[in-house]
């Protein structure tokens, strides 16, 4: 298909828009014609298994990665962004209230000076994430979860308009889990921010998400969660069957035995979770 | 004052010249590697850092031959050294230690070759242990200038780069997506650090000089959590054991044997070792303390 790479303006009511976006990584397809938009203050999920290409996806969106074909327009307010674990040294000198800091000014050159209304302007940042207590902690000291709520002040204190988090959720405890989801639906709702969250497991997303992207062997599929998370959809986007089942209020995606039973062949109940 | 200092320093210290230059020098040199330091070990670039030391004999070595200042020859190779490191790959954690490591031995065993020559060829005594250990009070006062710019150039590099080269020491993503630009940030960097290593190879030896440039830093990071705090007691730390080991070196001139003077690098890296086991015991005093971390502010 032909590709239009001019920036296009977006409309009032867009924040993003991935525009049939092709990526090619060491002459594979990682990424197959993915479209969809996002609205201001949505909450979207990026949900696939490993290796489905949400990572990937970010970082075209990121523009850290050239596409193949389509393109992505951003809107003027700009992109925060939550990378994937990050590993820390204990030793490295920086408190969370220096981190967050260096979301406002760490492009520019120089010693900064101290300054009242950036120390304010931290402060609020760091309230807004529940992390004051936090301040004067080194942040390679701090939980999973603490790290976290950190690096999301990072991204948000310069204003953006969209947040992007990669994995935010995996390796931390469910408490932790459920915390900072809770935390980042109240953000995009005060604050008028639109979120898109990669996850490998939807369920914890479910409550706050307004929207589903579903990424599967490259390709994607989206809209409103129970549009897209239905056996048809999944089927077809995967290339051969699997099943939606509904246990207590979660999801699971199994394949399935493609034999119109559609009964899963490993019991589909994890353990604990 | 003289009176009750003088068990401590010895008779003529503040009236020679030659300690003059070498408190000078040496504290100029010690207060720029305690700064580069920082960004050394915090970018995880120590034996980077130690292998640009290693080059600088090369250069330091060759000048000798040639009749100029080793400082010279010191910072001639070793930027050259970071400028070859980061083209073929320092900045990938894996290329890097291999990349140093081939570009190293290659620098050392020419020059095993110049300090052979150096010794056979020149009239010049001593110039392997001068270029391998140092030697404080024989700086000849006409590299001063030449100090002076390579230090201004060294710290101005890493002070322009704070914000970025924290940054990006923390993730390089979240430096590209803040605007910023990892790669020539770290390749700027590598010159700061190769400048500082050449300068303290001038005061306490080429093989020493990345005691001066990491110690003092390491030493610092146990102290405190702030970044600007760090590069200040890092500073500290490396101006008092070079000025100190300064004042020992020219007392023990008076110590039995009577005459022999010990070498300054010796006292200087041997004071450096003490203040990283100083903050080493009092870092372990306080992780028995879980509270002390966050309640600093």
């Amino acid at each position: 298909m032909m590709t239009d790479h001019r920036a296009q303006a977006l409309s009032p009511d867009e924040m993003l828009v991935v525009d049939g976006v092709t990526v090619r990584l060491g002459g594979r397809e990682v990424l197959h014609d993915v479209r969809f938009s996002i609205r201001p203050g949505e909450f979207v999920g990026l949900i696939g298994s490993n290796g489905a290409g949400k990572t990937t996806l970010l970082r075209v969106i990121l523009g850290l990665l050239p596409t193949a074909a389509g393109q992505v327009r951003v809107a003027a307010a700009g992109i925060g962004y939550v990378p994937q674990k990050i590993q820390l040294d204990p030793d490295v000198p920086l408190r969370a209230r220096d981190l967050v800091g260096l979301g406002l000014d760490g492009n520019r050159l120089g010693i900064p000076l101290p300054s009242r209304s950036r120390r304010k302007r931290v402060d609020e940042m760091l309230a807004a994430v529940d992390a004051a207590h936090l301040a004067g902690a080194r942040v390679g000291e701090l939980s999973g979860g603490e790290q976290q709520r950190i690096l999301i002040a990072h991204a948000l204190i310069s204003r953006p308009g969209l947040l992007l988090l990669d994995e935010p959720l995996a390796n931390l405890d469910i408490a932790s889990e459920q915390e900072v989801v809770a935390l980042l639906a109240r953000i995009a709702r005060e604050q008028n921010i639109s979120v898109l969250i990669s996850a490998h497991d939807m369920n914890p997303l479910l409550p706050v998400m307004d929207r589903i992207v579903y990424l599967a062997k490259g390709r994607a599929a989206s809209g409103p969660t129970e549009d897209v998370v239905r056996t048809e959809v999944l089927s077809k986007l995967y290339g051969q069957h699997v099943d939606v089942i509904h246990v207590h209020g979660r999801v699971l995606v199994v394949a399935g035995r493609d034999d119109g039973l559609n009964l899963p062949e490993e019991p589909a109940i994890p353990a604990a979770r | 004052m003289n009176g009750v200092l003088a068990p401590v320093i010895e008779p003529g210290f503040f009236s020679s010249s030659p300690v003059h230059v070498a408190l000078l020098v040496g504290g100029v040199v010690a207060v720029v590697s305690g700064i580069v330091g920082m960004f050394t070990v915090v970018r995880g670039q120590s034996y980077a850092g130690h292998a640009l030391a290693d080059l600088s004999v090369t250069g330091g070595s060759g000048s000798v031959l040639i009749g100029i200042s080793p400082l010279w020859g010191f910072a001639g190779t070793s930027v050259a050294a970071a400028g070859i490191m980061d083209l073929i790959g320092v900045q990938r954690p894996r290329g890097r230690d291999l990349a140093t490591g081939i570009v190293r031995g290659a620098g050392l065993g020419l020059a095993a070759l110049l300090l052979y020559w150096d010794t056979t060829h020149t009239s010049t005594t001593g110039a392997t242990i001068t270029i391998l250990f140092g030697s404080m009070f024989t700086i000849d006062p006409s590299v001063i200038g030449i100090v002076a710019a390579f230090s201004v150039a060294a710290v101005g590099i890493v002070a322009a780069l704070y914000r970025p080269l924290l940054l990006s020491s923390v993730s390089s993503d979240l430096a590209i997506v803040r605007g910023v630009r990892p790669r020539l940030a770290g390749a700027l960097c590598l010159i700061a650090i190769a400048l500082a290593t050449s300068l303290s190879a001038l005061t306490i030896g080429a093989i020493l000089s990345t005691a001066l440039l990491v110690g003092p830093a390491a030493a610092a990071l146990r102290l405190t959590a702030r970044p600007g705090l760090v590069l200040a007691w890092s500073a500290l730390i490396g101006l008092v054991a070079t000025w100190l080991g300064i004042l020992l070196a020219y007392d023990s001139y008076y110590w039995p044997p009577k005459g022999h003077g010990w070498p300054v690098s010796f006292f200087v890296v041997f004071l450096i070792l003490i203040f990283y086991l100083l903050t080493q015991a009092r870092r372990g005093r306080d992780a028995r303390r879980p509270t002390a971390a966050a309640a600093e502010g």
